[in-house]
Formats: structure tokens, C-alpha cells, sequence
């Protein structure tokens, strides 16, 4: 699987919610990207003295509307970067790396599969779900935020989930509450043998912790800063147990970003966790 | 007296342009090359452009064994530029002679080895074996990074230390095989610790390094990177390593140097060319840019033809007239 850097052309900018919807029109990325791969993008322009890309996973893709190959990303504007691209309008350029990543791993069997989204991490979700539908799977999708207007993709959802079920902290739309207040049950009621998950830190370590209290598999999809997202800065790795139980500090933009929930050592996030490969001794 | 640059004609086309360089007996098709750990070990770097068309690829500091690296964050973004605290983590010089350094050599690309240790001993053990491996076009030496042995000093803060890890290792590689020492722009006088490095045999010099630098995270209010001060580099620090080239070129006018530091564009290479670079290399803008080392050759080919200007050889120096 090999990325492409493309010169892009913003189609749309839309508000969605406390959220960004961006459309990048950009050649040779759309046609290769599978759910859960991301695109790296450059900030300010050619000139501008902001030089590392913000990668971004990928909510949707199409290979055949009026501006050709277009890939379609979902964003908060939370820091300068994002405040700039906050302020794209169609016609801009901004240059697209991508599709970077290893997607999320699809079972051969028509297994029950639930599909963990929070905030705008829910953005992959949704073609996710078409995927495995597409291959016999249930997709039932728990969609999560802090308030309603951090929830994303509840139109989506109710078109392409077996079901569907919504949680917000201030129990503003659903049940009141974390995603995986309702995610234990779920996996029981639909006998999910994979839980697939992209959002926030903390709420994949939870998720993988249900996952694993209730016999599933678990697919994380991390969110760590990356420099690059082409896999040669190694500022985005995190302390990861391969098959030989050696933890070692793997990139998350290439080995990643989606890991098996059981193999990250979510606890030791940040640090450089004894026994690691090359650790300090 | 003319203020008028080099007079070298009208504009000519690009095609006419020669970019060889000759770096100690090893003949690069373009004086750009990749900056060490900014390219990994190519692979990466071959989905966007043909790693055998740069002038070469430097590798990521090797050292003698596996190495984690540094807690997280390790990046943080500065204007113009980056901090980084990666704390050199790498595979070890088992697993690069064995994967990265065969990959580079079969795609046919010049492989320019970069080597780093804790003490010099380990620096003569990863000349040895670097200098045995078939295809490496050239070795830098890595003399900026923290000396265990000298309680987390630079070697390359000190002539002395300098001096003696080039001197321990040179014997160790073929005399066909060009060194580099890379050294740091953290010190009082760079051309002193060119000289000493020089005068261990080192072949030639890549200046500069990372600066070392601290940012302050404005939630947390304390430093953003894990290994709390990191090295600094992106277009920020240009200046500072044009200086240092112009500086060392001025002391050893024979003195082959590899020029990098913040260079983006095709005129960022070129200034370090005229303040004395035989050759150069990118770095941090690969980040931001993944084809910019080769948009750097062609921007660097049309510079030099809209000036009338057929070789790097008309230029080179050509501060210090």
C-alpha cells in the first residue's frame, strides 16, 4: 500500500454540529483508502511557518462525482491549524498525503460487530459499517460525546447501522452517560465477536477493557500527535505488545493507527514502560 | 564597485544545468540528500519520490543496540520550526545491516550511514561494521548527540572529545569511504571544533545539527516535550546554519561541508552553496513537504538557470569574494 501526496482543492467547508465537514477534491487518494485510514494534511499554505501536517481519519471518500476523486474528513477547530482550516472555503488548495495507515482489519466471517464512535471519532464509523454489511456482518454503532452538538453522524448512523444507540454526558440525546455505560450490554445482547472503535485516548482504553471483560476482539483506531504521518519523524509511537509479548514503542501513523485493543499498553501511554524493546535499563 | 551579483549571462534552460557533485571521490548525480532522521531509511520516502534520483539518503542514526527513544509527546510545533525529544530511537545496527542498508543499496540509491554511540567505543564498533557493508556511499558521523560518558554533554561541544571520537574511528573505515562529522551549532566557536575534527581525519563536516531549545505548554504550564528541552529545527534555524557554513568555510577554505538547517526551497540550498556548501541536505520540511527533497533539486536546477548559472562549482563560495 503505497500514499499519495496530491494538491487538493477544497470542494465544501460545512459546520456540522461543534464540528468541521471538509471535502477535498484531490487525485489517486480515494480509490485506495480502506475504512480507517487517514490523510495528513498540510497547514497554511506553501509558505506557512506551521510545517507539521495534522492528520485526520478519513469519514468518507467517492470516486465518482463532478470533482473526480474527493476524500471528506470531519474536524474541531481546537488549536491553530484547525483554526485555519476552520477558515478554508471552496477553491482553496491544501495538499493531501494519504491513504496513510493501516486500516481496520475485517472479520472473514459474518460475525456481529459493534462500532464505537466518539466525537468526531465517529467520522470512519460509517464506511465502516457499510463494509461490513457488505460482507454478511451486523454493525451496530454506539455513538458517544460530551453534549449533542458533539455527537457526529446520527443521520448516517440510523442509514447504515443494524442498530443504533447514543450517549452524551450531559444526556442531551440518548442515554446519559459514557459509551461504555452502554457497550457491556451491547456486546452480550448481540453476541459481538468485534468491537471497533476511534475517539479519545481514555475512551478506547475503555472500550478495549469492555471488549475484553466480554469476549471480543477490539480494533482501536489511536489518536496520537503525529509530525509526518508517513511513518519517519517517530514522535506519533506508543508502547505496543507484539505477538512475541516484547512491548515496543511503535509508530502510530504507519503501524497504526488502528492496533488491536488488547496489544496497546493503554496504561503506559507516554511513557517508556519497563521491559520495553531498547528501553532505559 | 559593481553591486551586481556574479555577472553570468542571460537565462538559460534548465537542461543545461550540471548539478554533479563530486564529494571526496564519490560522484552524487545533485548535491541535495536527505538530513538524518528526517527520512528514516528511505523506504518511507520512495512512495513519493525515487530515492535513486536524490544526491543521497541519509539514514537515521544507527546505534549499537535497540533503542526506545523517549517518552511522548516528543514533537511540539515553533514557529517556523520544531522541537523534537525522539531520543534517537532506533532498531539497533543488527537489524539496519540487515533490512534498511540492503533496501537502499538494491533501489540503487547512495546510502550515506549516519552513526551514533554513548561512548567513542561504541562509535569505533558501528564504524567497523558500517565500513565492512557493501554500498555505503559515505558515514556521518553523529557527534552531536548527548555523551553518556561526559554526563549527558555534546561530544561535539568540546574540540577535545570531538577530536578523539573521529580520531578511534577513522582507522576503522575504508579510506574509499568519505566521513562526515555532524556537529552542533550549541558552541562558542564551530570552526574550532571543523578544525579538530579535521585534523582526526575526518573527511569533511555537516554543519548543523538541531539547537537545542525548551517550548512551555500553555495549559499545563510546564515543558511540552517529554524529554523537556528538544533540538530545534525547521526554516527557523537557516541563519543560524548558513553562519556556521560560512563561518567553517571561511577557517578551512578545503574543507568539504554538507550544509543543512531549515532549507525549504530551492534558494534556502543555494545560499548555503554560496556560503561554502559542496553539498546539502533537508530535513525538517520533509515533515510538511514528504516530495520536498526533490522539489528542492528542481527548484535548485531552475535557480541557477534563471541566473545564467551551468554549474554548482560557479557559484560555490561565492559569499566569501
Amino acid at each position: 500500500m503505497s500514499a499519495t501526496q496530491a494538491p487538493g482543492t477544497v470542494v465544501s467547508r460545512t459546520p456540522v454540529g461543534d464540528y468541521h465537514h471538509l471535502v477535498i477534491a484531490a487525485e489517486g487518494i480515494a480509490t485506495h483508502t480502506r475504512p480507517g485510514h487517514f490523510v495528513a494534511l498540510a497547514i497554511g499554505g506553501v509558505d506557512s511557518g506551521m510545517l507539521l501536517r495534522r492528520a485526520f481519519s478519513i469519514y468518507r471518500t467517492s470516486t465518482t462525482g463532478r470533482h473526480g476523486e474527493t476524500v471528506e474528513i470531519v474536524f474541531a477547530a481546537h488549536g491553530k491549524g484547525t483554526r485555519w482550516m476552520a477558515d478554508l472555503a471552496p477553491g482553496d488548495p491544501i495538499d493531501v498525503v494519504g491513504p496513510v495507515g493501516r486500516p481496520f482489519a475485517l472479520p472473514k466471517e459474518p460475525v456481529s460487530c459493534v462500532l464505537v464512535g466518539g466525537g468526531y471519532g465517529s467520522a470512519p464509523m460509517f464506511s465502516l459499517a457499510t463494509a461490513l454489511r457488505d460482507r454478511g456482518c451486523a454493525a451496530h454503532l454506539v455513538l458517544g460525546a460530551a453534549t449533542t452538538p458533539r455527537l457526529f453522524g446520527l443521520l448516517d448512523a440510523n442509514k447504515v447501522g443494524s442498530s443504533v444507540h447514543v450517549t452524551t454526558e450531559d444526556g442531551s440525546t440518548g442515554t446519559r452517560g459514557r459509551v461504555t455505560d452502554v457497550l457491556g450490554d451491547l456486546v452480550d445482547t448481540t453476541d459481538a465477536a468485534v468491537v471497533y472503535a476511534c475517539g479519545p485516548m481514555g475512551m478506547l482504553r475503555a472500550v478495549a477493557d469492555v471488549a475484553e471483560d466480554n469476549g471480543a476482539w477490539s480494533q482501536c483506531a489511536v489518536e496520537e500527535s503525529m509530525a509526518c504521518g508517513i511513518g519517519v519523524c517517530m514522535t506519533c509511537v506508543l508502547p505496543v505488545e507484539g505477538e512475541d509479548g516484547i512491548v515496543r514503542m511503535v509508530r502510530s501513523c504507519v503501524d497504526g493507527p488502528v492496533f488491536r485493543g488488547d496489544r496497546v499498553r493503554w496504561d503506559a501511554v507516554g511513557t517508556i514502560p519497563p521491559g520495553t524493546l531498547g528501553g532505559p535499563r | 564597485m559593481s553591486t551586481a551579483a556574479a555577472d553570468f549571462g542571460g537565462p538559460i534552460s534548465p537542461a543545461e544545468v550540471d548539478l554533479s557533485v563530486d564529494l571526496c571521490g564519490v560522484t552524487l548525480p545533485n548535491p541535495v540528500m536527505t538530513a538524518s532522521g528526517c527520512a528514516a531509511a528511505g523506504r518511507e520516502l520512495d512512495q513519493f519520490f525515487d530515492v535513486a534520483e536524490l544526491g543521497a539518503i541519509v539514514t537515521k542514526s544507527i546505534m549499537l543496540n535497540p533503542r526506545s527513544g523517549r517518552p511522548t509527546p516528543r514533537m511540539a510545533e515553533t514557529p517556523s520550526g520544531m522541537l523534537n525529544s525522539i531520543g534517537l530511537q532506533g532498531p539497533g545496527i543488527d537489524a539496519f545491516l540487515a533490512r534498511d542498508l540492503p533496501w537502499l543499496v538494491q533501489r540503487g540509491a547512495r546510502a550515506v550511514v549516519s552513526i551514533a554511540g554513548d561512548k567513542p567505543a561504541d562509535y569505533v564498533e558501528l564504524a567497523r561494521r558500517v565500513g565492512q557493508a557493501p554500498g555505503v556511499a559515505a558515514i556521518e558521523v553523529n557527534i552531536s548527540c548527548p555523551n553518556v560518558e561526559n554526563r549527558g554533554l555534546v561530544f561535539a561541544c568540546d574540540p577535545e572529545s570531538s577530536y578523539r571520537v573521529i580520531e578511534e574511528c577513522r582507522p576503522h573505515i575504508p579510506d574509499g569511504i568519505p566521513v562526515f562529522a555532524k556537529l552542533t551549532p550549541d558552541v562558542t566557536d564551530i570552526a574550532a571544533i571543523a578544525g579538530a575534527v579535521s585534523d582526526a581525519g575526518a573527511d569533511g563536516v555537516t554543519v548543523i545539527n538541531t539547537l537545542l531549545g525548551l517550548a512551555m505548554d500553555p495549559d499545563t504550564l510546564r515543558p511540552r516535550l517529554g524529554g523537556v528541552t528538544g533540538g530545534l529545527s525547521g526554516p527557523a534555524v537557516r541563519p543560524v546554519a548558513v553562519r556556521a557554513v560560512w563561518q567553517i568555510r571561511k577557517a578551512m577554505p578545503d574543507l568539504p561541508i554538507l550544509g543543512v538547517g531549515g532549507i525549504r526551497t530551492g534558494f534556502d540550498a543555494l545560499e548555503f552553496i554560496l556560503a561554502g556548501a559542496d553539498a546539502v541536505q533537508v530535513g525538517t520540511v520533509i515533515f510538511n513537504d514528504p516530495g520536498a527533497p526533490m522539489r528542492v533539486v528542481r527548484e535548485l536546477c531552475d535557480e541557477l538557470a534563471v541566473r545564467g548559472i551551468r554549474s554548482l562549482d560557479a557559484v560555490r563560495n561565492a559569499a566569501h569574494g
